[in-house]
């Protein structure tokens, strides 16, 4: 037992050493980006690395406030972003119970189909919502946009939140519904309470991909109504990136996933792990 | 038909109708713009029908067929060095210490921020001129390479890329799958005198074989999908070498402005994904059963 103990301690270190160096090759490339961000120019063009020891600026930043659009941007995507999680939500919510708690003809169908229209690939969607935009008039909509983002985010959501529905004991709704409770009263009072962590994880997912979303915001938006990622890829311009303004902006974008990571990474893992692992 | 009947469909109908709109409906029209020869600028109405003219010019189009290759190889490069890397480092760090969930907090990074950030990340580190890869390599006598304008250096970016952010992914699942095992079969398979091999080949991987399927055919479905990062990152070139099929159909549409042949072409490109997916269906769709998910 004492030989175990003391190969035990060295795979331990052994074990720390590694995940440290995956760690750090995770986080270098992001490292990168924050700090040129705080760089000027001349650094930024310089050829030789500077990983930590120089001055920080905040130029970068003033010139991303305050020339450009950049208020615009953040409104938009923080519109576009809530909005759409809202919506995928409450409906998301609502037919992941049924497809959880209900029997009815078409159920089956109905799960399978949402799974594979999860898969739906944005390129594809891509030519088709430039029709409609163009056919209909739609353009420069924000309304638009936020229609686009919770179909492409319903998919995952129910998939994820039928999950949740099913860890709650039946018995608790048989219980409300022997007391006289209507479907909709069972849904907001018994199971919403229960349902935080769920919608929590749900809506996690479901801002990330709106406000990281990129293709169809390029193609649905204009000058007034552009989002954050859009807005970034605008600092790439003919005669070249203007690195340290464009490595801030997306500094700033990357703020909502990054609180969102280290707030409720184990909620987020369970979500990614959720289809693999117990399907 | 009673209200009690009828409330399942109440509860489904707003995300249903929502999707079709959203996502089936799109699928349709795609299927329909195919048929005509629509480009940018001009008025749908007036587009000409050409049947399923699109179609037979996609067998000899060599565009079409480079950007699919380019496709497989890319899938092939990542995916097996992505399940291979994270495997076996999931193998080799499965058991549970303290800090684990600072790390495993560390590793989905790369998944949670924007796929337009990842592009800008390391399109800066790949630059010929200030990136940080050449000066590194430089450190070792190699000479600066002109990443992302060469076609066999611009395709190790994109896979290089693509392994930082996708390895963990996998990583992390796999450790789930290997911690959520009932320890009481690991157990006896080591009383039972399996090495370490033995234990990990014959034991370990069969009993996450099912993990294992889904990962991949989830990685292999967003390869297919896989648009925003190259987008940003090389364009797609130089020339088509870093042109996946989804990148493909966006610049037919809006670089070339072929409209009608891009919507063909995305044909082609949902029924790749439709297929992949009944693969997950039929590997297990958790809300099929009725069982616990």
């Amino acid at each position: 037992m004492t030989g175990r103990a003391i190969g035990g301690r060295h795979a331990v270190i052994a074990h720390y050493v590694a995940l440290l160096v995956l760690a750090v090759i995770t986080l270098m490339p992001i490292w990168v980006m924050v700090s040129t961000g705080f760089k000027n120019d001349v650094l930024v063009q310089q050829k030789e690395p500077v990983w930590f020891f120089f001055v920080p600026t905040l130029g970068n930043y003033e010139h991303i406030m305050t020339r450009g659009n950049f208020d615009g941007y953040l409104w938009n995507s923080i519109i576009v972003g809530s909005l759409s999680t809202l919506f995928t939500l409450v409906f998301g919510g609502f037919c992941a119970y049924a497809l959880a708690r209900k029997e009815f003809r078409g159920r089956e169908f109905t799960a399978n189909s949402t799974l594979l229209v999860r898969m739906v690939p944005p390129a594809v969607l891509a030519v088709p919502v430039f029709a409609m935009v163009v056919n209909f008039g739609l353009n420069n909509d924000l309304a638009v946009l936020t229609f686009f983002y919770t179909a492409l985010n319903l998919p995952f959501a129910i998939w994820l939140l039928f999950g949740f529905f099913k860890q709650i004991p039946v018995e608790l709704e048989e219980a409300a519904v022997i007391d006289g409770a209507s479907p909709l009263q069972v849904y907001f009072r018994v199971l919403l309470p229960l349902m935080k962590s769920g919608y929590a994880v749900a809506g996690i997912f479901t801002f990330r991909i709106a406000w990281n979303e990129f293709i169809l915001a390029l193609l649905l938006t204009s000058r007034k109504t552009r989002t954050l990622p859009v807005g970034a890829a605008g600092f790439i311009t003919d005669t070249g990136v203007e690195w340290g303004r464009i490595m801030a902006m997306g500094t700033l974008i990357v703020i909502p996933p990054l609180i969102f990571t280290f707030f409720a990474a184990r909620q987020i893992i369970a979500g990614m792990t959720a289809g693999a692992v117990k399907g | 038909m009673s209200i009690r009947t009828l409330s399942p469909y109440f509860f489904i109908l707003p995300a249903v109708a929502i999707m079709f709109a959203g996502l089936v409906y799109p699928v349709l029209q795609a299927f329909y713009l195919s048929l005509f020869d629509w480009k940018i600028g001009t008025k749908f109405n007036d587009a000409p029908y050409v049947g399923v003219r699109h179609f037979v010019r996609m067998l000899t189009d060599d565009n079409v067929h480079e950007s699919i290759w380019v496709t497989l190889r890319f899938g092939f490069w990542t995916i097996t060095i992505e399940m291979f890397l994270g495997v076996s480092l999931a193998l080799l760090l499965e058991k549970p210490i303290r800090g684990a969930s600072v790390f495993r907090t560390i590793f989905i990074l790369p998944l949670m921020i924007s796929p337009v950030v990842v592009g800008l990340i390391w399109r800066y580190l790949f630059d010929a001129r200030i990136g940080w890869i050449n000066y590194y390599l430089g450190m070792i006598g190699v000479e600066p390479q002109v990443w992302l304008g060469d076609p066999e250096l611009a395709f190790f970016a994109i896979v290089f890329t693509d392994i930082w952010q996708w390895t963990p992914f996998i990583f992390i699942i796999v450790i789930a799958g290997l911690q959520a095992l009932p320890s009481e079969i690991l157990e006896a398979s080591k009383i039972d005198g399996a090495n370490w091999w033995q234990h990990i080949l014959f034991v370990k991987l069969p009993m996450i074989r099912s993990i294992l399927l889904i990962a991949l055919l989830l990685r292999l479905i967003d390869v297919f999908r896989a648009l925003e990062v190259m987008y940003i990152l090389t364009g797609g070139g130089p020339g088509r070498a870093t042109e996946l099929l989804s990148l493909h159909i966006y610049n037919r549409a809006f670089e070339t402005q072929q409209l009608g042949y891009a919507s063909a072409i995305s044909v082609l490109l949902i029924l790749i994904v439709f297929g992949l997916s009944f693969a997950i269906l039929v590997a297990g769709n958790p809300m099929k059963e009725k069982s616990d998910i």
